[in-house]
C-alpha cells in the first residue's frame, strides 16, 4: 500500500471533491431531514434537541427556586411543584445529559477515529428518532395537565396504582422504557464503531481518551439500562396490567424496585460523568499544549470506573434497612471508586502543571469543572459513609451533592465542549469574551445556588418539599440559592445567544482553531459529508502533533484496503479494521439515506401511545408498523457482506 | 478534504497499513454480541428478582399455586436446545456454499422452535393461576413469557432469513445475515438453560 504525504484530492485529480459531495449529499429539504443517516447531522440534532430539553427543564428549575425563595410561598401549589420536580429531574437525566453526550459522541467519534461514519448509520438515525419521540411522548403529559409527579426515581409504593391513580406516572414509566431503547442501540453503535472503524495504525493504545470514555460509557449502558427498563417496565405492568411485582400484600416487594432502579441509577451517574471527563481530557491537554499526563492511567481508570460503578448502588439505600455486612460492602466499594476518579484528577492537574495553559473559554469551563468536581467528589465520599449518610439522607445536602456532580461536573464540561467543538461543527468560533462572561456567571451562579444547600441539609431541610414554614433558619439560604439559580440561568443564556450569533456571524475557525492533536482537527470545519476523502494513517497518540504532515493511505488492490483512498469515498465505503491493532480487514458499504429508521421509531412510538391510552387497536397498529419496517430493513439491507 | 500542508517526508508506518484481510468478524456480528449482552442482563435481572421474592417468601410457590409440571417441560427443553444443531448445520453449510444445508437446517430449526413455542402456549393455558394473582405468578408469567416471546421473534426472523435463503440470496461470500441470526437463536436457547432450572425445576427443591 502506498503512503502519500499530500492531500488526496491533489494526488487523485480524477476524483473531484464536488463529485464526492454529490455522492454523499442528503436530499434537500424535508426528505433529507427524515432520511439522513449522516452521523454529523444526527449528532448535531442530538445536541440541539437535548439543549431544547435543557432550557425547558432549566425554566422548571427556576419556577421551583422561585417557589422556594421564601417560606409559605404560593407561586405554585404542591401538585404542580411535584410535577415540576419530577419533570426537571427526569428531563435532565434522560433527555439532556445522556443524549447530549451521545450527540457529541456521535459527531466527534467517527472524526476522531478517522472514518467516514458510524458502524451502523441507520441504527444511529433510529436511535435519534427514538430519543426525540420519547421526549415528545414524555412532554405530551403537560398537554393533559397531568405530568408525572412521583419524583424522578418513581419509588413504589408511592407510584402504585392505588396511591397514584392518574395517568401521570404512566407517562413517566413508559417514557423511561421508551428512551432506554435509544440509549441502548446508541451504546451498541459506539462500541462497534470504536473497535472496528479506527483509521489504520490507530492501535488500541493510540485511541483518544474521549473515545475511551465513550466506550466505558457504552459498556455501562449495556449492563445498566436493562435494570431501569425492568424497574419502570414492571411498574407499568403493575399499573396497566394488574401484576403484583411491587404490591406487598400480594407478595410483591417495594425494595426490589429500589434495587433495580439504583442498579441502573448509580452506573448512570458514571454514564454521564465518564464522557464528561473524556471531554475534559481532550480540552485540558490541547489548552495546556502538551499530551495528557498518564494516558495509560486515565484509560485504565475509565475502564475501572465502568466495573466498580456496578458495586455501589446500595449507598442510595442505606436508610432502607439492610444487613450491615451488605451495606458495609457497598460503602467500601463506594469509597474505592474515588480512586480512579482521583487518578484522572491528578492527571489533569499534572497536565496543566507541566504545560503552558491558555485560558480560553473551554479551558475556563474545565478549570471550573475541576473545582466543582472536587467538592462534589468529597461530598460523595461522605455520602458513601453510612453514619454520615444516615444523618443527611433525603436532606438538601444530597440535593447539593448531586447538583455538584450532575450539573457542575457534567454540564460544565458540556459547555466547555460546545466552545471547544462547535467551531469544528459549524466552521465558526464562539465569541471568547462572551464565553468568559458566560463562564463566570455560571460559575458564580452555580456556587451561590448550590453551596448553601449543603448547610440547608445540615439544618434539616428535607428534599422534595414544595414549601416550608418560616423560623427554621432556612429563609436566607433559600433566598440566596434562588438568586444564584437566576444568575446561573443568565450565564447559560449568554452562551445560548453566543451560540446563535456564532452560527451566522462567528469568526471563521479554520480546520484546527485550537491546534488540537486528534483526527477531527485534520479535516475541514465543518467536515464534508464523507469526513475524509482519504483515510489518514496514524502512527502516534497525537497524530496532528507528531505526524506533520498527516499521511494518508492508498489502496493496494486487495479487498481490505480498497476503501482507504478517495475511491472508497467515491463508492460510499469505509474501511473496517481489526479491534486491537487497527489493520485493514474488510470494506464496509455505508448505507444511503433511508426513511426506515424513522418509520421503525414511529411504529414503536405508536405502540407506546397505545399502551398509555390502553387502546389495543393503536398498539396493534404500532406493532404492525414496527414489524413491516423491520422486515423491510432486513430485506433490503446492504450489509450482507462477509 | 485533508488539510495537511503539502510537501514533507513520508512517515514510515508499514505495520499500520499491512492488511490482514477478512480474518475478523463482520460488524453486524459484533452488534449482535452487544445486543445479546444487554438482553442477557434483562433475563439476569428477572432471575435475580425471582430469587429476591423467593428469599422473602414463607412458602414457595405461594399457597394455592401448583408446582410446574416437569416431564414434558424437560423433553420440550431438549427439543429447543436441539434446534441449535440444525442451526449450526445451516450456518456451517452456507460458509461452504451449501444451499441445501442452509435451507433445510433453517427449516428444521424452525420446526423444533415452533414445537417448543406451541408447547409453552399450551402449558400456559393450562395453568390454574392468573398473571396478577401474586408476585410469584407475575414473575413466572413475565419471565417465561418473555423467553417465549424471544422464541416467537426468532421464528419470525427465521421466516425472513428462510425466504432469502430459498431465493438464493446467500452464498459462500455473502452470509452475514445467517451468521447473525444463528447467533440470536443460540442465545435464545442459552437463556432457557437458565430460565428452566430457575422457574420450572427450582420450585421442586425444598
Amino acid at each position: 500500500m502506498a503512503l502519500t504525504d499530500v492531500p488526496s484530492q491533489q494526488t487523485h485529480g480524477k476524483i473531484d471533491p464536488e463529485e464526492l459531495e454529490e455522492i454523499w449529499a442528503d436530499a434537500p429539504g424535508v426528505p433529507g431531514f427524515f432520511s439522513t443517516v449522516d452521523h454529523k447531522r444526527i449528532g448535531m440534532r442530538y445536541i440541539y434537541t437535548a439543549f431544547f430539553f435543557f432550557f425547558t427543564s432549566g425554566l422548571m428549575a427556576l419556577v421551583m427556586r422561585d417557589q422556594l425563595a421564601a417560606p409559605n410561598n404560593h407561586v405554585v401549589g404542591p401538585e404542580v411543584y411535584n410535577q415540576l420536580m419530577t419533570m426537571h429531574g427526569t428531563t435532565m437525566i434522560f433527555l439532556f445529559n445522556t443524549p447530549v453526550l451521545a450527540g457529541f459522541g456521535n459527531y466527534i467519534l467517527p472524526l476522531q477515529l478517522g472514518t467516514r461514519d458510524m458502524a451502523f448509520p441507520r441504527l444511529n438515525a433510529f436511535s435519534y428518532w427514538i430519543f426525540v419521540l420519547s421526549g415528545l411522548f414524555f412532554y405530551a403529559s403537560f398537554l393533559t395537565g397531568k405530568a408525572p409527579d412521583g419524583g424522578w426515581f418513581g419509588y413504589t409504593p408511592l407510584t402504585d396504582k392505588a396511591f397514584a391513580p392518574g395517568i401521570n406516572l404512566d407517562f413517566w414509566g413508559l417514557a423511561i422504557v421508551f428512551v432506554g431503547i435509544s440509549t441502548t442501540v446508541g451504546a451498541v453503535n459506539f462500541i462497534v464503531t470504536a473497535f472496528k472503524m479506527r483509521a489504520p495504525g490507530m492501535t488500541i493504545n493510540r485511541v483518544p481518551i474521549f473515545v475511551w470514555s465513550i466506550l466505558s460509557m457504552a459498556f455501562m449502558v449495556l449492563f445498566a439500562v436493562p435494570a431501569v427498563t425492568l424497574a419502570a417496565g414492571l411498574l407499568e405492568l403493575d399499573r396497566l396490567f394488574g401484576t403484583a411485582f411491587f404490591l406487598p400484600h400480594l407478595g410483591g416487594n417495594v425494595l426490589l424496585y429500589q434495587h433495580l432502579f439504583w442498579f441502573w441509577g448509580h452506573p448512570e451517574v458514571y454514564i454521564l460523568f465518564v464522557p464528561a471527563t473524556g471531554m475534559i481530557s481532550m480540552i485540558i491537554p490541547v489548552m495546556s499544549r502538551r499530551p495528557l499526563a498518564g494516558y495509560l492511567w486515565v484509560a485504565t481508570a475509565l475502564i475501572a470506573i465502568a466495573f466498580i460503578s456496578f458495586g455501589v448502588w446500595v449507598h442510595h439505600m442505606f436508610a432502607t434497612g439492610m444487613p450491615v455486612q451488605a451495606m458495609s460492602f457497598f460503602s467500601a466499594v463506594s469509597l474505592i471508586i474515588v480512586l480512579p476518579s482521583g487518578v484522572q484528577f491528578f492527571s489533569w492537574i499534572a497536565t496543566m502543571w507541566k504545560g503552558r495553559v491558555r485560558f480560553t473559554t473551554p479551558m475556563m469551563f474545565a478549570i471550573g469543572f475541576l473545582l466543582i468536581f472536587l467538592l462534589g467528589g468529597i461530598t460523595g465520599a461522605t455520602l458513601a459513609t453510612m453514619p454520615f449518610d444516615w444523618q443527611v439522607t433525603d436532606s438538601y445536602y444530597v440535593v447539593a451533592h448531586f447538583h455538584y456532580v450532575l450539573n457542575g461536573a457534567v454540564v460544565f464540561p458540556i459547555f466547555g465542549a460546545i466552545y471547544f467543538w462547535y467551531p469544528k461543527m459549524s466552521g465558526r468560533k464562539l465569541n471568547e469574551k462572551w464565553g468568559h462572561i458566560s463562564f463566570w456567571l455560571m460559575f458564580v451562579g452555580f456556587t451561590v445556588a448550590f453551596f448553601g444547600m449543603h448547610i440547608l441539609g445540615f439544618l434539616g431541610m428535607p428534599r422534595r418539599i414544595s414549601t416550608y414554614p418560616s423560623g427554621l433558619g432556612w429563609d436566607d439560604l433559600n433566598l440566596i440559592s434562588t438568586v444564584g439559580a437566576f444568575i446561573f440561568a443568565v450565564g447559560t443564556g449568554v452562551t445560548l445567544v453566543n451560540w446563535f450569533y456564532a452560527r451566522w456571524w462567528g469568526e471563521p475557525a479554520g480546520p484546527n482553531p485550537w491546534d488540537g492533536d486528534s483526527l477531527e482537527w485534520a479535516t475541514t470545519s465543518p467536515p464534508p459529508e464523507f469526513n475524509f476523502a482519504s483515510i489518514p494513517v496514524v502512527a502516534s497518540r497525537h497524530p496532528l502533533w507528531d505526524q506533520r504532515p498527516l499521511p494518508t493511505a492508498n489502496p493496494n488492490g486487495d479487498d481490505a484496503t480498497k476503501s482507504l483512498g478517495p475511491e472508497g469515498a467515491e463508492h460510499h465505503q469505509t474501511p473496517e479494521t481489526t479491534g486491537l491493532d487497527a489493520r485493514p480487514e474488510a470494506t464496509l458499504d455505508l448505507p444511503h439515506p433511508t426513511y426506515l429508521p424513522f418509520l421503525l421509531a414511529c411504529g414503536i412510538g405508536v405502540f407506546f401511545v397505545g399502551l398509555l391510552i390502553q387502546a389495543v387497536l393503536v398498539g396493534i397498529i404500532g406493532v404492525a408498523a414496527f414489524v413491516v419496517a423491520l422486515t423491510w430493513w432486513a430485506w433490503r439491507t446492504e450489509v450482507d457482506l462477509a | 478534504m485533508s488539510t495537511v500542508s503539502a510537501a514533507a517526508a513520508v512517515v514510515p508506518v508499514p505495520e499500520a497499513t499491512a492488511s490482514v484481510g477478512g480474518e475478523g468478524r463482520p460488524t453486524p456480528w459484533w452488534g449482535m454480541v452487544c445486543l445479546i449482552m444487554t438482553e442477557a442482563t434483562i433475563f439476569a435481572g428477572l432471575i435475580g428478582s425471582y430469587f429476591f421474592y423467593r428469599a422473602a417468601a414463607k412458602q414457595w410457590p405461594p399457597p394455592g399455586i401448583e408446582e410446574p409440571k416437569l416431564t414434558l417441560s424437560i423433553i420440550m427443553s431438549f427439543v429447543l436446545w436441539g434446534s441449535s444443531i440444525p442451526m449450526l448445520v445451516a450456518e456451517r453449510g452456507i460458509k461452504r456454499g451449501n444451499q441445501r444445508a442452509l435451507r433445510f437446517g433453517l427449516m428444521l430449526a424452525w420446526i423444533m422452535g415452533a414445537a417448543f413455542l406451541g408447547y409453552s402456549m399450551k402449558d400456559f393455558s393450562e395453568l390454574h393461576f392468573r398473571w396478577g394473582q401474586n408476585a410469584y405468578s407475575s414473575i413466572f408469567y413475565t419471565t417465561v413469557g418473555l423467553h417465549a416471546f424471544h422464541v416467537f421473534v426468532g421464528l419470525v426472523m427465521s421466516g425472513v432469513v428462510q425466504i432469502k435463503a430459498w431465493l438464493g440470496k446467500f452464498s459462500e461470500e455473502r452470509h452475514v445475515t445467517v451468521q447473525v441470526y444463528a447467533m440470536y437463536w443460540h442465545f435464545v436457547d442459552a437463556v432457557w438453560v437458565f430460565v428452566l432450572p430457575t422457574f420450572i425445576l427450582s420450585p421442586h427443591i425444598k
